[in-house]
């Protein structure tokens, strides 16, 4: 049944089960048409009321509102004016000015939102607004950039012959992994997507320590439980890889507000790629990010494909970048490419966050010049031609060693020097870790609980049985111990 | 092995400060002349002892000389979370309208006010991302308990407490922990439509990583609040719409539950009912009927739903041997069909017939009343279940 509610926009809910009206303010619009308590009776309207086709309350539909502090009482004057004497109104949410004009924002901006880049694509700083990286940093960018191009190289090659079962490479993204994280610090926790080994790789993990998380051996730290490249290591802040997409955002904009809690000087950096952003989490992460001031860097790498979806597939507005406005976070558009940029941009973004305590969405641009996976071949939905322009024109790694090749920082002698020692150090890595046993079977059942529960040790018991009885059909180096 | 000392006095090691993925065991605080139990598996844990924790339905013995409070079941909800954010400062809440709302059936009553908006944080509609906050947010170092408006909305969140909340630990090699704790009211109530009457425990069961319990009574629901939030593993604690007002005479003392005990709530010899959360009190209604009848059943709510306590479950079995087991979950998939697996599996030889599992119907919860009625197991199905098991 409706009842007219005059010019107010509350709602009332007509339940059937005994719901006494909430005690209204004095000022309240609705005290002239309900007594205070439990309307059993038929309360006639009062004089007051305004529509004269009101229906007269039924006694066996009783009312509620719910009152919100937050909300003002109402006004009996319905619009209020701003200094121009233009009318406002004050809508839940903030006052709002009316137009005459009937206009629909259009679904695309005139311009699609600029692109921020300080090396231009021979190195060259096209401004000098950019922070200034010291040469230590520079040359330590550098080398973690062109490490993970080789280990990707060869790690790739290793599960083409089959020592490892699977692979994702970055090649393509490795200024967006390297330099945003050297303008972190290593109190700022990461919850990556799958594809920022780089940031591991610039906070210490070892050649090694990625070779045995590859071949699931019993020094790698998350105990051969997960898949290649779900690296995760907690001396490194670094939170472990999980196969789902964007799930990691929201559990990024918690553990900021975690830090927020503790006041510290520290803030959570999540990554994702433009498939990501399509998902429910990325929205209400964001969203709730801004509401709860969350100090949180959210990096969408943009890299054009979502395996074989293009971004025209994806998506239709102008990329990520103007979906912060959407939640009310502060947003830039980065050449992801540019280490540079990427670093200046991050930079930024992690004083703004901790100082302002809020979230900043950081789109960066690049190009995924490597395939998905191991189990792509992307060549079957996107022209060689492109991949290549990409790969070799457009490389963040030249980019930036020309720039500090320019500043005299490296040589030839250096690059060839460093890339020989990078390949040595992944091949023993790889060797190294391919002769390392297996984590033993009590590690099936260990961390699913704190501490094993007895139908676990239930089970344990009978797989070490089956195991005695059967060696036959068990591998031989999986250690029983 | 359990070794029981006295806690006289002891001083609570205060929570150590949030490093990230602390090792440090936090200890229980305990009154003076309270008592607390390591367990076998070297976790302690505040409890009473077994015969103080078995009572008549709807009444409490006190162990402590004091009488105790009364209070309904939300409000024992509340004074176990709010004695723990007292106790932790890591101890938070989040959840749709549980600041100064209070929470839809006032479970955060008054606790935004106490310990402000940070920590009693209001979300948005959003289940699947604010379980992956809380998730977030403990896997550096918080106690997140995230409160699902209904159990059925926790279905948009299944993704977060399958893949991540379950799963995170043991992928992670141990290095990240997830202490977090789900609750929410589920269950059949009074004509709140099929998508509101949902009974999670039978999808979340077979999630690895998880705890799951269900509480029944003022007194188990603080334990079991207390006990839950405690843990260092993700526990979901499911609440029953319909039990929320239900007043009892509790402690004063301090006290946490077992969260993998069951309860003995009335002894017997001629059959075991196992049963929880609201159908307990189907079955102790029931029993009363049984008792003039002259049958003597053995009723324990299991409480613990992943895991089973099969040593309590165990001993009455060999006791009675016959088993029936009542349950507001739909036959297929439901706890009662893998309680009837695992007491088939390890008590086969005591018993003396099939064990019998009343369930709802796997339908849809009609929303008329009549309807409705019909899909929850009532009293008169379960004396004529036992009359028929007792032949």
């Amino acid at each position: 049944m409706a009842l007219p509610l005059g010019k107010s926009k509350r709602i009332l809910q007509c339940l059937k089960s005994k719901i006494c009206v909430v005690g209204l303010g004095k000022n309240s619009f609705w005290s002239g048409w309900f007594h205070h308590g439990c309307p059993s009776s038929m309360a006639p309207l009062a004089p007051t009321c305004r529509n004269p086709d009101a229906v007269l309350v039924n006694a066996a539909t009783q009312f509620a509102t719910r009152r919100f502090e937050s909300t003002k009482a109402e006004k009996h004057v319905d619009s209020l004016c701003d200094a121009e004497g233009n009318q406002l109104l004050d809508f839940p949410g903030g006052k709002v000015a009316f137009t005459s004009e009937m206009r629909f924002i259009p679904e695309s901006p005139m311009e699609r939102a600029h692109c921020y880049r300080v090396l231009d694509d021979n190195g060259q700083p096209n401004m000098s607004n950019f922070v200034q990286v010291s040469k230590e940093v520079a040359v330590k960018m550098y080398a973690t950039m062109l490490t993970l191009q080789v280990m990707d190289t060869i790690f790739y090659e290793a599960q083409r012959q089959g020592r490892i079962s699977f692979y994702v490479t970055s090649i393509g993204e490795e200024a967006i992994n390297v330099a945003s994280a050297a303008a972190l610090s290593i109190d700022d926790v990461i919850f990556p997507q799958y594809r920022e080994p780089g940031v591991l790789l610039w906070r210490g993990f070892t050649l090694q320590e990625f070779a045995n998380q590859c071949f699931g051996n019993k020094a790698d730290y998350g105990k051969g439980r997960q898949m290649p490249i779900h690296y995760g290591s907690n001396k490194h802040n670094y939170v472990t890889v999980s196969s789902t997409v964007a799930t990691q955002i929201p559990q990024a904009v918690g553990a900021a507000y975690s830090l927020k809690m503790d006041g510290k000087d520290a803030c959570t950096v999540t990554y994702f790629g433009d498939g990501g952003s399509s998902t429910g989490d990325f929205h209400a992460a964001l969203n709730f990010a801004a509401v709860m001031e969350a100090p949180v860097i959210f990096i969408c790498r943009n890299n054009g494909w979502a395996i074989s979806t293009p971004v025209s597939d994806q998506f239709r507005s102008d990329g990520v970048v103007v979906r912060g406005r959407g939640y009310g976070v502060r947003s830039i558009r980065v050449d992801g490419n540019d280490a540079l940029a990427m670093y200046t941009a991050v930079h930024a973004a992690r004083k703004m966050a901790i100082t302002e305590h809020r979230p900043i969405l950081i789109e960066a641009l690049t190009y995924r010049a490597g395939h998905h996976s191991t189990s792509d071949d992307s060549s079957k939905y996107r022209p060689v031609s492109e991949i290549e322009l990409w790969r070799m024109a457009r490389d963040p790694v030249s980019r930036l060693r020309r720039w500090i090749e320019s500043n005299d920082w490296w040589s030839g002698e250096a690059e060839s020097e460093l890339r020989s020692n990078v390949r040595k150090e992944v091949l023993d890595a790889i060797q190294v870790a391919e002769r390392v046993e297996k984590p033993p079977i009590a590690e099936i059942f260990t961390d699913v609980y704190d501490a094993p529960p007895s139908n676990l040790c239930e089970q344990e018991k009978l797989l070490r049985e089956t195991i005695r009885r059967y060696p036959q059909d068990y591998p031989p180096d999986v250690p029983a111990l | 092995m359990a070794a029981i000392f006295q806690g006289i006095g002891a001083a609570a090691a205060l929570p150590s400060a949030k490093k990230f993925h602390s090792q440090s065991r936090r200890f229980v605080s305990a009154r003076k002349g309270s008592l607390f139990v390591v367990r076998s598996d070297g976790r302690p844990s505040l409890v009473l002892p077994r015969g103080a924790a078995a009572k008549a339905d709807a009444s409490a013995t006190s162990t402590a000389s004091k009488p105790g409070h009364e209070l309904l079941l939300f409000e024992a909800l509340r004074e176990g979370l709010e004695e723990e954010m007292d106790r932790d400062p890591l101890v938070c809440v989040m959840g749709e309208d549980v600041g100064h709302y209070g929470g839809s059936y006032k479970v955060t009553k008054g606790l935004a006010a106490k310990y402000g908006d940070l920590r009693v944080l209001d979300t948005p509609i959003a289940e699947n991302s604010f379980t992956g906050m809380g998730i977030g947010a403990a896997m550096t170092g918080l106690r997140p308990i995230i409160e699902g408006m209904n159990m059925g909305f926790l279905l948009l969140a299944f993704n977060q407490i399958s893949n991540n909340c379950g799963m995170l630990h043991y992928t992670s090699g141990g290095q990240f922990k997830i202490p977090v704790v789900i609750r929410g009211p589920g269950g059949v109530g009074r004509q709140l439509g099929a998508e509101h009457s949902q009974r999670l425990e039978s999808y979340f069961q077979s999630i690895p990583g998880i705890q799951m319990v269900a509480c029944s009574t003022p007194y188990n629901a603080k334990g079991l609040m207390k006990a839950a939030i405690r843990s260092e593993n993700p526990v979901i604690l499911f609440e029953h719409v319909l039990l929320y007002n239900l007043k009892e005479r509790i402690p004063d003392d301090e006290y946490v539950l077992s969260l993998e005990e069951a309860e003995m709530v009335r002894p017997g010899e001629h059959v075991t009912i196992l049963t929880y959360s609201r159908m307990r009190y189907h079955v102790m209604q029931a029993a009363k009927t049984l008792v003039n009848k002259g049958y003597d059943p053995e009723v324990i709510d299991i409480r613990s739903l992943k895991p089973f306590d099969l040593y309590t479950i165990g001993n009455s079995v060999k006791k009675t041997h016959r088993v029936l087991i009542v349950e507001e979950c739909m036959r297929t998939g439901g706890i009662g069909a893998s309680l009837t697996a695992a007491i088939t599996e390890n008590f086969i030889d005591y018993l003396d017939a099939p064990i019998v599992c009343l369930s709802s119907q796997d339908v849809p919860t009609p929303y008329a009343g009549t309807l409705e009625e019909w899909t929850v197991v009532q009293p008169a199905q379960i004396v004529t279940a036992v009359e028929q098991l007792c032949q």
